[in-house]
């Protein structure tokens, strides 16, 4: 990441963009004002998004890539619109945007269609796995970006390796070499848990330096700071719509054109194929290829909104004012007797997911008194069990900011962890 | 929702020292349960004499209501009858699952009652419930294998 100059959101900047956002005024718990800090597990969403999907339903709903009437015209516009706007928001073309149901499908994608690549007559050279071949995840890697890729090593023979984490809570890139038998080099853009934003350039040249594939998980990064697919080099990307102001429902899969124009499908039906016979079919172009059935549409189109939202208010300031509210964060919980915070406690290389441990206090114990002042937080593993494990923690509490986050609800946590210590009689 | 009402006195007392912790042998069956949400777990061991509930140990990683739940499950159950065991287990899991509407009666539950607010909080259910659970299975998998016939080692 390069430094960025953009300011953080002024004071009535940030004003205007909450009252978009009809839940942040809503209470909790006997009428505690909500400070949401969940973000990192679903954002709010705004009204222009909820807008956009209604008028869509209200005026325009039809099936789209199937009729020619006037609504399916205008289905089909709004649908490849959203595409369009969506390409352009992570710097891709619009061909090379799949719409899935969100990213843990994307990459189940990804892995089943290099399986589907790997056996039968059809068998794919570039992208067949067999024994003796090696896929390459980290151990900081959210659920999502770890099972099907054992689950890839298990169909195929292959075997999965992955870099390890450092104390600090960074890749440890000496940890493990590639081989020429390294197909799939699998990683997050930024820990769902620690925030750590992973060297991309490194990875993607050593990946590329043996011939593998790279894919990435940037459900954390997207929503957050600017991303560009085709500047990172990367050749598979997913993300979700329901962490980026949009709705649940929808994820995109970015593939470099040239991979996604002779990638096998994975979801085979309706809409996805060139010609069918009863003795065999042949399939549409990327991305039809992949759209099996009749596609989310009013979905697509909130996620298409949200993505004009976002780059109405711009990433570089959205990067900028999350970046302040982490740091600031980071600097309270290291003041706080007996917090541990995992992964890096400054803002280099680093994003606003924050998760910690107060003194003995479980997890779930400390995000029920945080809930019992209307701070809403995670209290989990995070779908990140192996990396809590080499922490030697169960789980922690996260702290995820989003745009709309003030740095009035960050003092609220740093009071409410402080609440946590009085209530479980944490020694100072 | 006050939270005081959810972290009684009682849980907190039992969270903080634990009655019959620690795994011990002879034991009739052990069971292993997990919540994947959060990773806590427990391994539970039964002991049985004939058809009493000789000793209920335990080794746990969990949060203070499931840490609480299995200590006071061990005081309700060990010198009982596994007829008499049974009829608290129920009582608590009905208790537990009721969304507070269930007014436990005290003279089944005793110490139990106090996770009576539990229930109002539905993410919390399965923490006041993971002992249990193990409990439960290791009944029956003692039914199963006949009365008296201890493990000499475990595993």
């Amino acid at each position: 990441m390069t430094a960025l100059a953009a300011a953080p959101l002024t004071a009535s900047e940030l004003e205007k963009i909450r009252a978009d956002f009809p839940i942040l005024s809503r209470t909790v718990r006997d009428g505690r004002p909500l400070v949401y800090l969940d973000s990192g597990a679903t954002s709010q969403r705004p009204r222009q998004v909820l807008d956009a999907e209604r008028a869509f339903v209200e005026q325009h709903n039809a099936a789209v890539h199937r009729g020619a009437h006037q609504l399916a015209e205008e289905a089909d516009e709004a649908y490849e619109s959203a595409r369009a706007r969506i390409a352009a928001f992570v710097g891709v073309q619009p061909g090379e945007v799949v719409f899935t149901k969100n990213a843990t499908e994307g990459i189940n994608l990804v892995s089943y269609a290099l399986s589907n690549s790997s056996v039968g007559k059809e068998l794919l050279e570039r992208f067949a796995l067999a024994a003796g071949d090696e896929v390459v995840v980290t151990e900081m890697e959210h659920h999502a970006n770890l099972v099907p890729w054992q689950e890839l090593c298990r169909r195929t023979g292959a075997t999965l390796r992955w870099y390890r984490v450092t104390d600090a809570g960074r890749l440890d890139l000496d940890s493990l070499q590639l081989s020429d038998r390294t197909r799939v080099v699998a990683f997050t853009h930024q820990s769902n848990v620690m925030g750590t934003i992973p060297p991309v350039a490194e990875l993607v040249r050593r990946a590329h330096e043996v011939g593998a594939l790279t894919v990435l998980d940037a459900c954390q990064s997207v929503p957050h700071r600017p991303v560009d697919f085709a500047a990172l080099d990367i050749d598979f990307a997913v993300f979700s719509g329901h962490k980026m102001l949009g709705p649940s429902g929808v994820g995109v899969l970015y593939g470099r054109r040239e991979l996604l124009e002779v990638l096998p499908p994975f979801i085979t039906g309706g809409s996805m194929i060139e010609l069918v016979k009863m003795e065999g079919s042949t399939y549409a172009p990327p991305p039809q290829r992949f759209e099996a059935g009749v596609p989310m549409t009013s979905q697509a189109v909130g996620l298409g909104a949200a993505v004009d939202y976002l780059s109405a208010v711009g990433m570089e300031r959205v990067a900028a004012h999350e970046d302040a509210l982490t740091e600031r964060a980071l600097a309270g919980l290291s003041e706080i007797p007996g917090v541990r915070i995992l992964g890096p406690t400054d803002i280099h290389d680093r994003g606003g997911a924050v998760s910690f441990s107060i003194g003995d206090v479980h997890a779930h114990d400390a995000g029920q008194v945080l809930d019992d002042l209307g701070i809403a937080v995670r209290a989990s593993h995070h779908c990140a069990w192996p990396l809590h494990r080499r922490f030697g923690l169960a789980a922690t509490v996260r702290a995820s900011f989003a745009l709309y986050n003030t740095p009035a609800e960050v003092e609220a946590l740093l009071a409410g962890v402080q609440e946590v210590r009085r209530f479980f009689r944490v020694p100072a | 929702m006050k939270l005081e009402q959810l972290y009684q006195e009682i849980i907190l007392d039992h969270y903080r020292n634990p009655h019959r912790q620690g795994l011990r042998e002879p034991f009739d069956a052990e069971s292993y349960q997990i919540n994947p949400t959060c990773g806590d777990e427990v391994t539970l061991r039964v002991a049985l004499d004939g058809d009493r509930v000789a000793d209920v140990s335990y080794d746990a990683i969990g949060c203070s209501i499931s840490q609480a739940a299995t200590s006071v499950l061990t005081d309700l159950v060990v010198g009982r009858t596994l007829d008499e065991s049974r009829s608290t287990m129920n009582a608590y899991m009905e208790m537990v699952q009721s969304r507070g509407q269930v007014e436990p009666d005290e003279d089944v539950l005793q110490d139990a009652v106090a996770f009576a607010g539990v229930s109002r909080y539905p993410a919390r259910v399965k923490c006041a419930l993971l002992g249990w659970m193990a409990f439960k299975d290791a009944v029956g998998r003692a039914a199963e294998q006949g009365n008296g016939a201890h493990q000499a080692e475990a595993r």
